[in-house]
């Protein structure tokens, strides 16, 4: 499945998730406690030279996934313009770009599986409250398959509404493509139980085995 | 056990890809999009705590970097931007929309989902909303109600969808329907 991760190598990538996920957090923490508009313009310069550093293409890759920002960005302007309190307008919108481009960053050069790691690593000490990190894991990657499986199957209903009805599908369709994942859903599950007792792994690594 | 697991991660999926359906716009010009339909529906149909887990295992996905929200966003961008509180809102309709239907067992099963969706997915899910556009946008609380009102009619519209496709899967798989047990 496509990911966010940007196919441009950049040093980033080989830094290790936890690292870039500690810092995202403190720095995060950091900008909403700078009420200073120095700082945030400060601050957003920095995360533009984060970009920078790796090449102009990068950045307007950076750029690309800030845009659904700009609506937002755009109300909080005109808001703060009209109440007359045009710099604490802006620190807000330099906050809202530094910390969602800083959080961006780390998604484009974090791989998935680096991700998944992470994730399972920092869930390890609540097995001891007898969360099952194996069983997260498998739903991760049951949802992985089920995305595709699931569009394909809607395609192929849409088809043979289209193939027999001269109106545009409606809602109608919805049902069926529900009664088609819940009954593949239901034969995953046999497959699983057929093969793997699931209450007994707690871990990835034993799943791969 | 492993039905339980097979059913959370297929709900999951479902909202990536209700997410991915291109999105109507109202006559007000308003964008609905669907994926809110799967939050309403992991509640309706898993009952409360497999439909919240369900929600949970969606938003870390999205958190991962995978771009399931939709119109294509997703990584942890997402969860720094105005829109946060819909997401820390999505479980916690889910939970409520669950508890709900159970709880409205007198009722038939479609307009029980139908009425608990409603509830979850406007005031249960635009409270948190509003709190993170509050927070994130610097917004006072009223402006940020108040431009939750165009949402209205497209989650309403949903949440009757919602009903009438909990009651159609209940009627052909029984015993699927948490709250509603086959015989």
């Amino acid at each position: 499945m496509l990911t966010l991760v940007s196919e441009i190598d950049t040093p980033y990538h080989r830094l290790p998730a936890g690292a870039k996920f500690g810092a995202l957090s403190l720095a995060t923490v950091a900008l909403f406690l700078a009420e200073s508009l120095t700082l945030q313009l400060a601050a957003l310069a920095g995360v533009a030279a984060l970009y920078l550093r790796v090449g102009p293409d990068f950045l307007s890759q950076g750029l690309r996934s800030l845009r659904p920002l700009l609506f937002f960005l755009v109300i909080v302007g005109l808001w703060h313009g009209l109440l007359g309190t045009p710099r604490d307008g802006l620190v807000v919108c330099l906050r809202l770009l530094s910390a969602v481009a800083l959080a961006n960053l780390v998604t484009m050069t974090t791989r998935l599986d680096d991700a998944i790691d992470l994730v399972m690593r920092l869930l390890r000490p609540f097995r001891r409250l007898g969360l099952k990190t194996g069983q997260i894991a498998f739903a991760i990657a049951l949802v992985i398959r089920f995305v595709p499986v699931m569009m394909e199957n809607t395609r192929r209903l849409l088809d043979a509404w289209r193939a027999r009805s001269a109106r545009r599908p409606g809602w109608q369709v919805l049902a069926p493509i529900f009664l088609v994942a819940i009954d593949d859903a239901t034969r995953v599950a046999e497959a699983i139980r057929a093969r793997a007792d699931l209450a007994t792994y707690t871990d990835l690594d034993d799943l791969e085995t | 056990m492993e039905r339980n697991i097979a059913l959370v991660a297929l709900f999951a999926a479902l909202i990536a890809v209700l997410g991915l359906v291109p999105k109507l716009t109202l006559m007000t010009g308003i964008p609905i999009t669907a994926q809110s339909l799967g939050v309403m529906l992991c509640g309706t149909v898993l009952g409360a705590r497999r439909g919240a887990l369900a929600v949970m295992l969606f938003l870390l996905m999205v958190a991962l970097g995978l771009p399931l929200l939709a119109g294509g966003r997703g990584g942890l961008g997402v969860f720094a931007g105005p829109t946060v509180g819909f997401l820390v809102g999505f479980p916690l309709a889910a939970l409520v929309i669950g508890w709900m239907t159970a709880r409205l067992s007198s009722l038939p099963v479609g307009p029980a989902a139908g009425i608990s969706a409603a509830l979850g997915g406007i005031p249960v899910l635009y409270i948190p909303g509003i709190l993170g556009m509050m927070v994130m946008l610097d917004m006072s609380a009223g402006k940020a109600a108040v431009s939750m009102l165009p949402f209205i009619p497209g989650d309403l519209i949903k949440a009757v969808l919602a009903g009438a496709i909990t009651a159609a899967l209940a009627r052909a798989r029984p015993g699927l329907v948490a709250s509603r047990p086959a015989g």
